[in-house]
């Protein structure tokens, strides 16, 4: 390793050396050059200089001019606004046509005066025999060519100011959007979507910790649907919202493709708002189109996908944050609103998914509105369901196998190692016995179970007694009891393993079975 | 511009230029000097400007260099840098397979020094410095400057931030890499990056001393323009270089302080646990105390500075040209009044466009509508200004020195990178175009490119009255068009990024398919930058070698200017003219006149009666 460091070093210090060399052989013949001068007179060798200097004004005026154009005609297909990259966005095209109105006046002055620059320098070059005018002033001129700047300037403010004051406008009261949340932080992005409610829940910074990363305070219903996902997707034709917010320093949100950008801000909520037009799929058939899409993605593999199929619209960080600033990617897809409700299917709540039940949960122990509701719907649907079995009903008390007619009272809790219902309980069974009074001829099987820790003579009796104050809560409810059974059947009937935490949690249950309806 | 016309020159002023007794004051023991008060603590204003001309210019070597480093890791992502390990030490580092690569934190270090130096120690310091110093008290013909103790005072608080910045680059934690913008919080918190912890402090420290210099200096400049210009030098017979200079010595004064009430508000954010600009910020594992602060406090201080800023950097650049246009076309600058006019409305207006910069940071898009239509009108004196140069060519009698050839390029580039300005500061087309690569090709043109032409044409034009000699013209020659063609070469295909959407600050591309469409395009300017900056170099080494065997200067006025900088002596002393100072009679701009018998007739040389006729009739 030292060896090819010492080889690079030398090499850099022979380039150097080179450099060197080269410097002092151009100072020498410059040199030469004086003397040749003053041999020569320095008249003649003036009006000579001055030829070929004034010759080289003219073709370097040439040169860039043709240069420029031909390069940007080269270039053109990759640059927003040609080609392919049409906006992606309903605003985007004002913005593209705002930038061509500006490359209209700003292009002609750029030729007009380096022609003038240059060809008046080749014109009027020091040669025998010239003189110069003393041409000192004129008002006229100085009033068009300050007249003429300030009627286009004035023009270029109006219309982009127009077109400023319309996109960066917040959404109004009625409108119908969807929003979301982007938060940067060194070095990613987490995304935040609202959920079923279309609500995002509150956050508090204070709150952020390892499996809080947004720190959404869990207290606040709004948050229980909101979802984190990995890609940015998107309905075409509906109007977003972006929140835009930072955790840590300044980052910044920049949809290149959708011609959008904010600073992100820790502690200043910005937004962005914006409507998708165009779908990912069409975005790739558009680039399809071009040759210089067209290629492998892997030159090195010519059968990797084409450069056009690959494409994704991304999401980029558009603010010096940090060592890497430059890897804070995200995908973005736009997509048929159909595919989109279809996606917003297979998003999990982050809540549910990562912090309910845990020691992070301050609902922990509590039951949630949603839940009770959710509960609710799962027991009206369970019976509807066995309704419907018909005479399917099993009638055989004895049936181990979870069957239709068996269904978990997984709100029913008991305080720990007694058979007392907790508060919390009467949700669920205030249901159970709604439910028992719209079905006056159903009659249930109440089942007590529990995990195989312990004595199961012990534990055969608590969960006989655990059985029998849930028959008694709902007598208390108004049904009659002997549409009711209790049963406790200890830790014979284990639906889960009991090697492990979960499985004999699951083990410890309670249940209901319809035995007639 | 001969032995004759020197003699001429030295008449009218010992017969008619105004005695101020100088020299009866400075006579004796009282004002000899010793090596270090002569050459060190100088209070000399030709001795302090090429103090701060060769300060600059060893800024500007590194300032180069660093942009070198980090275009070879955007040029050539996938090549080895280990070469560079003994120069660059801890920030390569080597894999097994020998593949050397730049420390990413560090390519940012590289990237924020560059900005830092380039504008605040080359282009503020090396240019105003350096002419500001120079031209001021010859050509409003002052002895010196009005306090020539603060001006001495004024280089050295540039060399201790020199000094300071200096040993930043060697710290382990390594400098400050936030952008030369330091914006909070991250240039705030060491946690969200190592150049934010002893990088940062002494970025902050040495800032402070350079804006002790820049005021020191621009008191004197103020003042001296105002209170000691010679017997008939009115306002309006300045020269356009000084008008350039007073105008930018009062943006200084007015713009400096409130950067450095900024730094002190940073200062305390960082050491004394105050909030003024941080608020809700978690980041490195903690929420940290601090609450109801702003980033956006920040910017706006730093940005009243850095507007002005920019116009402290090229008003000198133009007033510079302006007068090398003038002398070399044997031509008055084209409408001399229309071009004050406009150097004080573009520092007027330079102070309300600020929030340019931050029309994507969070503010209240209402107030953008101000700042945009501010920003699109200074557009208008800045082409007004272009329009007169180029007349200032039309029908002139054109030589074409390295100077001249630098003054033709600065306007090339002016209007090159001032036209894409007029994008960026409409707020709508900024969506899009800010903090990409069509932001970065612009400054660059115009501070990167036309600002150091200015500097190069002030350089070639006036090394003869900082040294007596010439610089050599045919190097010149050469360093005027590899530069003029390779500055358009590496800064022209930035636009192309830019319009792309490729965003600056990217240590690489291919993070993004989006941004990884031109690898050969990032090879060509790297090539363009590496042939530039070689070209740079045989600027310094022509520099150097001509201080001392360079042509020499055989007359008073070799350029057949017509401002009181060439009656001096070819080796000027102490009080600049060695009997009385010249008395003016004229404005700056007597080229070509129709009946003179020289296509120049100096500022000191009395009116003929027809011109005195004439005057009487307008």
């Amino acid at each position: 390793m030292y060896d090819e460091i010492n080889v690079q070093t030398m090499t850099t210090v022979i380039i150097l050396l080179s450099i060197v060399l080269l410097v002092i052989v151009i100072m020498q013949v410059s040199k030469l050059s004086d003397l040749y001068a003053r041999i020569r007179g320095e008249e003649a060798v003036e009006d000579r200089l001055n030829r070929n200097q004034g010759m080289a004004m003219l073709l370097f005026m040439v040169g860039l001019l043709v240069l420029c154009v031909v390069s940007a005609w080269w270039w053109k297909d990759y640059m927003m606004g040609y080609g392919p990259h049409k906006a992606a966005s309903a605003h985007g095209d004002t913005l593209d046509r705002l930038f061509n109105t500006t490359l209209l006046p700003t292009g002609i002055v750029f030729v007009i005066t380096h022609i003038a620059l240059f060809y008046f320098a080749w014109r009027y070059k020091k040669v025998k025999g010239s003189k110069g005018k003393h041409w000192a002033h004129n008002n006229t001129l100085e009033v068009v060519w300050s007249a003429i700047p300030a009627v286009v300037m004035t023009y270029l403010v109006i219309k982009g100011l127009l077109a400023w004051n319309s996109v960066m406008a917040d959404v109004k009261a009625n409108d119908a959007y969807v929003e979301i949340e982007a938060t940067g932080y060194q070095f990613a992005w987490h995304l935040r979507y609202p959920g079923a409610d279309g609500l995002l829940g509150s956050r508090d910074f204070k709150k952020i910790s390892g499996d809080n990363p947004l720190g959404q305070d869990w207290t606040d219903p709004k948050n229980f649907d909101d979802f984190h996902p990995d890609e940015m997707w998107l309905p075409v034709g509906k109007k977003v919202r972006v929140r835009i917010i930072a955790r840590d320093v300044l980052h910044s949100f920049f949809l290149p493709h959708f011609r959008v950008k904010m600073d992100a801000v820790p502690g200043l909520p910005t937004y962005f708002v914006f409507t998708p037009t165009k779908t990912t799929e069409e975005y790739r058939n558009e680039l399809r189109n071009y040759p210089e899409y067209n290629v492998p993605k892997d030159p090195a593999d010519p059968e990797s996908k084409m450069l056009w199929e690959d494409f994704n619209y991304e999401l980029a960080c558009a603010e010096l944050c940090g060592k890497s600033h430059y890897s804070m990617r995200r995908i973005v897809r736009v997509v048929s609103e159909d595919e989109y409700k279809v996606w917003l299917t297979k998003q999990h709540s982050y809540y549910l998914s990562a912090i309910r039940g845990k020691d992070s949960d301050p609902n922990k122990g509590k039951l949630l509105d949603f839940e009770i509701k959710a509960n609710r719907e799962a027991l009206n649907t369970a019976i509807e369901s066995a309704e419907k079995a018909g005479s399917g009903v099993n009638a055989n008390y004895g049936a181990v196998a979870a069957d239709i007619n068996t269904i978990p009272l997984n709100y029913v809790q008991f305080e720990t190692g007694a058979s007392t219902l907790t508060e919390d309980s009467k949700y669920q069974l205030n249901d159970l016995a709604d439910d028992l009074k719209k079905y006056p001829l159903m009659k249930i099987e109440i089942s007590g179970h529990t995990d195989d820790v312990g004595d199961p003579a012990a534990n055969k009796i608590l969960s006989q007694q655990r059985a029998d104050n849930v028959k008694a809560y709902l007598v208390a409810q108004g049904i009659t009891a002997a549409r009711m059974t209790a049963v406790g059947y200890g830790s014979s009937k284990p639906i889960d393993t009991s090697n492990t935490d979960e499985g004999r949690q699951k083990n410890r249950r309670t249940e209901f079975k319809i035995t007639a309806l | 511009m001969s032995a004759a016309q020197d003699q001429e020159t030295d008449v009218l002023i010992r017969e008619q230029g105004y005695n101020d007794h100088f020299h009866e004051e400075h006579h004796g023991d009282k004002y000899q000097s010793n090596f270090i008060t002569h050459y060190i603590f100088s209070q000399d204003h030709k001795i302090i400007a090429r103090q701060f001309l060769i300060t600059g210019i060893f800024w500007a070597i590194i300032g180069a260099s660093m942009s070198i480093i980090f275009r070879l890791q955007l040029g050539f992502p996938e090549h080895s840098m280990a070469w560079l390990k003994p120069i660059l030490g801890k920030w390569i580092t080597i894999n097994d397979a020998g593949m050397g690569s730049l420390n990413p934190e560090f390519y940012y270090a590289l990237v924020t020094m560059h900005g830092t130096i380039i504008v605040f120690f080359v282009l503020t310091a090396g240019l105003s410095g350096t002419f500001a110093n120079l031209l001021i008290p010859f050509q409003c013909g002052a002895r010196d400057m009005a306090s020539p103790f603060l001006n001495m005072l004024s280089y050295w608080f540039f060399f201790l931030a020199s000094v300071t910045m200096f040993f930043s680059l060697f710290l382990s934690t390594g400098p400050f890499a936030g952008g030369w913008t330091a914006y909070p919080p991250l240039s705030a918190l060491k946690e969200a990056s190592d150049g934010s912890g002893a990088g940062m402090t002494l970025w902050l420290v040495s800032l402070t001393f350079f804006v002790v210099s820049v005021l020191l200096g621009g008191i004197n400049y103020v003042t001296t323009v105002l209170n000691l210009r010679t017997k008939g030098m009115s306002l309006w017979r300045l020269p356009l270089t000084v008008w350039a200079l007073l105008v930018t010595a009062i943006l200084g004064i007015l713009s400096f302080p409130v950067l450095v009430s900024g730094f002190f508000l940073l200062m305390f954010d960082r050491g004394m646990g105050t909030s003024f600009y941080l608020s809700e910020i978690f980041v490195n594992g903690h929420a940290l105390e601090n609450v109801g602060g702003s980033p956006i406090l920040y910017q706006h201080l730093f940005w009243f500075l850095g507007h002005p800023e920019v116009y402290i950097i090229i008003l000198p650049a133009m007033g510079l040209t302006s007068e090398v246009l003038s002398v070399h076309s044997r031509k008055p600058i084209f409408g001399y009044k229309a071009m004050v006019y406009s150097i004080l409305a573009i520092g007027f207006l330079s102070f309300i466009v600020w929030a340019h910069h931050m029309f994507m940071s969070g503010v209240n898009p209402f107030i953008s509508n101000f700042f945009v239509i501010f920003t699109l009108i200074i557009a208008v004196p800045s082409a007004v200004k272009v329009f007169n140069w180029i007349s200032t060519l039309y029908k002139g009698n054109i030589r074409f020195t390295s100077a001249m050839l630098f003054a033709i390029g600065f306007v090339s580039m002016f209007i090159s990178g001032g036209l894409t300005g007029i994008f960026l500061g409409n707020s709508a087309l900024d969506i899009q175009l800010h903090d990409t690569y069509f932001v970065v090709a612009h400054f660059h043109i115009v501070m990167g490119i036309a600002a150091f032409f200015g500097m190069f044409a002030g350089v070639y034009n006036w090394f003869p009255r900082m040294y007596g000699r010439f610089m050599n013209e045919t190097m010149g020659r050469i360093h005027f068009w590899i530069t003029m063609i390779g500055a358009y070469a590496i800064f022209w295909p930035m636009h192309y990024m830019g319009m792309a959407g490729v965003p600056r600050r990217y240590y690489r591309f291919d993070t993004f398919d989006a941004f990884n469409q031109f690898a050969g395009l990032n090879q060509f300017i790297t090539i363009a930058a590496i042939i530039v900056f070689a070209a740079q170099i045989l600027f310094v080494f022509n520099f150097f070698y001509s201080i001392w065997y360079g042509k020499k200067m055989t007359t008073q006025n070799p350029w057949g200017s017509n401002t009181l900088e060439w009656t001096v002596p070819i080796h000027p002393g102490h009080g600049n003219w060695p009997g009385n100072i010249p008395t003016v009679h004229r404005w700056a701009y007597d080229y070509s006149k129709e009946d003179s018998d020289k296509d120049f007739i100096q500022q000191h040389i009395p009116l003929t009666e027809k011109e005195k006729a004439e005057q009487a009739n307008h």
